[in-house]
């Protein structure tokens, strides 16, 4: 068994330790959504409570990518 | 019978399972992260009790209908029948807004501890740690270790005022050593703090002062930590009484409603030895036997840790200032400072501005305006986050 997986964020292939969260593959694969006024955003608090890491997640609408782990093939999208 | 439900998997939670175990009871321990341990043990201390059984990735939402909790997990709603319930849901950071705060690269500092142990990268990134209180020190510390460069560990606090807090802990040998250690290994300076953090898509530079010189920390990342504000939605809408912000219970942890117990954070912040010790107390009482006295001998103890600590953080007036009239406030509906001062209150800045309606509820941008205005949110409604379709069926019926 590798401790690497595979994920696709917004179509690019990132490969990241299976430990690692959902919310740590996106930073390294490049950005966040903006805010409703369009300024970038990122992760602030790691532990669920803010929402700023939220992305659509196998078609799931704001989902929590921080408290998130990365699985095989998961299909990420940070325009949520 | 239907069982001892415990909310919480953190320090207070698994002390509360484990101490119902004991006296042989069945005890069903939730809690929304996918393993125990809750803020401080994250992934790493995750042993639970034998014999207490265990729902991960579940979170408490409120009841669904008498002696029913609504829980919901990421695939549907769940209703869970209980005898008693221990509320042990621990505390979040507190942030404050400043110009740049929302640029992506700033964190809180538990927030970016959090972050790096679950694989964000930090090797050779410069950070900058902020704010208030000895977590900082424990975040500094850990960044160090995982191969960040600590620019500056910047505590708001005056010297007089730590100086203050460490006599205060000589009645604990272990916390003095190892805050004297923290100390000595992360060199934090007194009396200063971040005013501005700078960039255009994300963290670039900090600007930092000791109210009379000002300067200028390039960096990667800015750890940002004001103490900890506690989790009391789910007492709150459970119905439990708060007095000043914290859960009111009696000296057995039951609350004002009969059969809720609550435990740790939530009944008033006091980090981990405070936690362990009440959630002791809380499951023996919910299992209906008396806890032994040396048990509140050691919780009085804990409450002084918890007051030095409180008056160590308290935040200087110049922190509530740093807002500036175009600095984004509730970082969900982008409202900006200019936009609530209109308001007179928390709930009309909600009606005019949707301050507080975004995805977070108000967790955020709520103890901020606290900080700023002294506006206490408003008593919250369930849900206490905003929840799937299907699991706000199950509310009906309730509260
Ligand atoms: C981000 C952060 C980092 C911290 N790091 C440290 C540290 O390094 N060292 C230190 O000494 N202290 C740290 N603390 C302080 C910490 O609060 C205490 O040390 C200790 O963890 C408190 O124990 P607790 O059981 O009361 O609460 P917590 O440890 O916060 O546990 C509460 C648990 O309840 C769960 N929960 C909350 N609401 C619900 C719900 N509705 N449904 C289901 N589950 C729920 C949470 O997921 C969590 O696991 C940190 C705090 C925070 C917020
Ligand atoms: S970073 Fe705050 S919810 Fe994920």
């Amino acid at each position: 068994m590798t401790d690497r997986v595979a994920l696709h964020i917004d179509g690019k292939t990132v490969k990241v330790s299976c430990r690692a969260s959902v919310a740590s593959a996106i930073w390294i694969a490049g950005g966040f959504r903006r805010s409703v006024s369009g300024q970038p955003r990122g992760p602030l608090c790691g532990m669920g409570t803010c929402f700023e890491c939220r992305a659509t997640v196998d078609g799931g609408k704001h989902v929590r990518t921080c408290v998130l782990t990365c699985r095989e093939g998961m299909d990420v999208r940070t325009d949520a | 019978m239907p069982e001892i439900v415990v909310i919480g998997a953190g320090p207070a939670g698994l002390s509360a399972a484990a101490a119902v175990r004991s006296h042989g009871q069945r005890v069903v321990l939730l809690d929304e992260n996918p393993a125990a341990g809750g803020q401080i043990w994250r992934g790493e201390r995750t042993a639970v009790a034998q014999g207490v059984e265990t729902m991960f990735g579940t979170r408490a939402l409120g009841i669904a209908s008498a002696g029913m909790l609504l829980c919901e997990t990421s695939e549907s709603a769940v209703v869970l029948p209980f005898r008693k319930l221990v509320v042990a849901t621990g505390a979040r950071e507190r942030f404050l807004p400043f110009p740049g705060w929302t640029l992506p690269g700033v964190f809180g500092a538990g927030g970016l501890q959090a972050m790096v142990k679950s694989g964000f990268p930090v090797d050779g990134k410069r950070v900058v740690v902020a704010g208030t209180g000895p977590l900082l020190l424990e975040v500094a510390e850990y960044l160090r270790s995982r191969g960040a460069r600590i620019a500056i560990v910047a505590e708001q606090a005056r010297w007089t005022s730590l100086i203050r807090f460490g006599l205060a802990l000589r009645h604990a040998p272990s916390k003095m050593a190892q805050a004297a250690r923290l100390a000595f290994s992360t060199l934090p300076r007194a009396g200063c703090w971040v005013t501005e953090v700078h960039g255009t898509e994300h963290v670039e530079a900090a600007t930092l002062t000791d109210g009379r010189r000002t300067w200028r920390e390039a960096c990667d990342y800015v750890a940002c930590g004001f103490h900890l504000v506690p989790n009391t939605e789910i007492a709150a809408v459970l119905g439990c009484h708060l007095e000043g912000g914290v859960v009111w219970t009696d000296d057995l942890h039951e609350t004002s409603i009969s059969g809720i117990y609550c435990a740790g954070e939530p009944c008033g912040i006091g980090g981990v030895d405070k936690s362990l010790i009440e959630g002791e107390i809380a499951g023996h009482a919910a299992a209906g036997r008396l806890p032994v006295a040396r048990l509140f001998a050691k919780r009085a103890r804990a409450r002084r840790f918890a007051a030095a600590l409180d008056a160590v953080t308290r935040l200087r007036p110049e922190l509530a200032r740093l807002a500036r009239e175009d600095t984004i406030v509730c970082r969900c509906e982008d409202v900006p400072l200019s936009r609530i001062r209109e308001c007179s209150d928390w709930r009309s800045a909600k009606l005019l501005t949707r301050c507080g309606m975004g995805p977070c509820q108000g967790r955020v941008c709520g103890s901020a305006l606290e900080s700023l205005f002294g506006w206490r949110p408003e008593s919250v409604r369930p849900p206490v986050q905003p929840a799937r379709a299907g699991t706000l069926a199950g509310l009906t019926g309730s509260a």
